[in-house]
């Protein structure tokens, strides 16, 4: 792992990094694919930083780990960059413009949040983002619900959310466990294992599923 | 403070898959629990996070950290929820580790995946109707003009496939008129 060793040529690229992840920034909102295609222009086409191969790895590598996917594939590019060093100056790149935008919102809501205009408006806003959940929860079913298991354990876990007090870390804990247990026994009695919905869709997309986000 | 807010937001950025939707749920419970927002204050949060570019939850990870230590608070929360996503990152990528090949991995994401439905789900139902539940208005016109933009505006995604910053403005407008 490349760690504190830090190559002066690897210096002079961290600026250039963090001003690339800088400019993407802004773009990632709604996040998903139309951000990996930033992320791919910017990197591939532009800087000529890596190949279009290697986005593959930072797809699956990026999809993978938590947290969003903008975030995780700027650390990705970051680290095949420049090092740990790459990766945060690629994080702090993609997540400074953000923390502005969300922070000069934050303060100017709380100067007009007395207005009954504004307070209305944002009511607005909030059924909008609900709107927005829920079109992440159908990409999401779409990716995820496709046998009698899978459907079952999302209905489980919705009524054990809306019923019961049980905090969600059991849920996310919970979930892989019987997934893979599920999994190691069709598998040792010979069934198929099939992991993931059959994807009707070209090479291309199917490589970045929608549900990212 | 600045220590409870980064080990919270590390917390809760540990078990973010999916990005961001599917732990809101998370967040609330765990800054209430802190005693830090209430479930009205969760409300805006969210809705003005929703607003910005990135992942609803780091945003309202940094406001919850401006509320309550200033610029100083909302760095360190933002930090401690970006923090697992990077270290996880680095090692995946460090030592070329593709997960997706592996059966186990992917079982335990054909595991995950369902949870993490439900939980987006759940974030829908309760971010969207939780404050009027626990002031038991839930059935009143507040609810009803909600349904009505968040109806209108999935049918303006899903069918006209319009920007969400489109959705966003035109819904800002349309709670002017109905609120």
């Amino acid at each position: 792992m490349k760690l504190a060793a830090v190559t002066s040529a690897e210096l002079r690229m961290l600026p250039q990094i963090f001003i690339a992840f800088l400019k993407i920034g802004p773009s990632t909102f709604g996040g998903g694919y139309a951000m990996m295609a930033t992320i791919e222009k910017e990197v591939v086409e532009r800087k000529g930083w890596m190949k279009t191969e290697e986005m593959g790895d930072m797809v699956s590598v990026a999809g993978s780990a938590p947290g969003g996917v903008a975030v995780n594939s700027a650390a990705f590019i970051g680290y095949r960059l420049g090092g740990v060093v790459g990766a945060i100056a690629a994080v702090s790149g993609i997540t400074l413009p953000t923390l502005a935008i969300i922070l000069l919102l934050g303060l100017t809501y709380s100067f007009f949040a007395d207005y009954v205009k504004v307070q209305a408006a944002l009511k607005g806003i909030h059924a909008a983002v609900v709107a927005l959940i829920l079109v992440a929860a159908w990409k999401m079913a779409r990716a995820s619900l496709f046998d009698t298991l899978t459907y079952m354990l999302a209905a489980a876990a919705l009524a054990v959310l809306l019923l019961t007090n049980l905090s969600s870390v059991w849920l996310i804990l919970g979930g892989p466990v019987i997934g893979m247990a599920v999994m190691g026994i069709r598998r040792s009695r010979k069934l198929d294992v099939q992991t993931e919905p059959m994807s009707e869709r070209s090479n291309k997309e199917a490589m970045l599923p929608e549900y990212y986000i | 403070m600045l220590w409870e807010l980064f080990i919270v937001f590390f917390r809760v950025g540990c078990l973010a898959f999916g990005g961001g939707y599917a732990i809101m749920s998370l967040i609330q419970r765990e800054t209430a629990g802190m005693g830090w927002i209430g479930i009205e204050q969760f409300q805006e949060i969210g809705a003005l996070s929703g607003m910005a570019p990135g992942s609803i939850a780091t945003n309202s990870a940094t406001l919850i950290g401006y509320e309550q230590g200033g610029l100083a608070g909302a760095i360190v929360a933002t930090t401690g929820m970006i923090l697992p996503s990077l270290i996880l990152v680095v090692l995946l990528a460090a030592f070329f580790i593709r997960l997706h090949d592996r059966l186990s991995v992917r079982s335990a994401f054909y595991g995950l995946r369902p949870i993490i439905t439900a939980l987006i789900v759940y974030a829908a139902i309760s971010f969207g109707f939780g404050g009027q539940a626990e002031s038991g208005g839930l059935f009143g016109w507040e609810t009803l003009g909600m349904l009505l933009i968040c109806g209108g505006c999935l049918l303006a995604i899903v069918k006209y496939k319009l920007h969400p910053l489109v959705v966003l403005l035109l819904s800002a407008v349309a709670g002017i008129v109905i609120f």
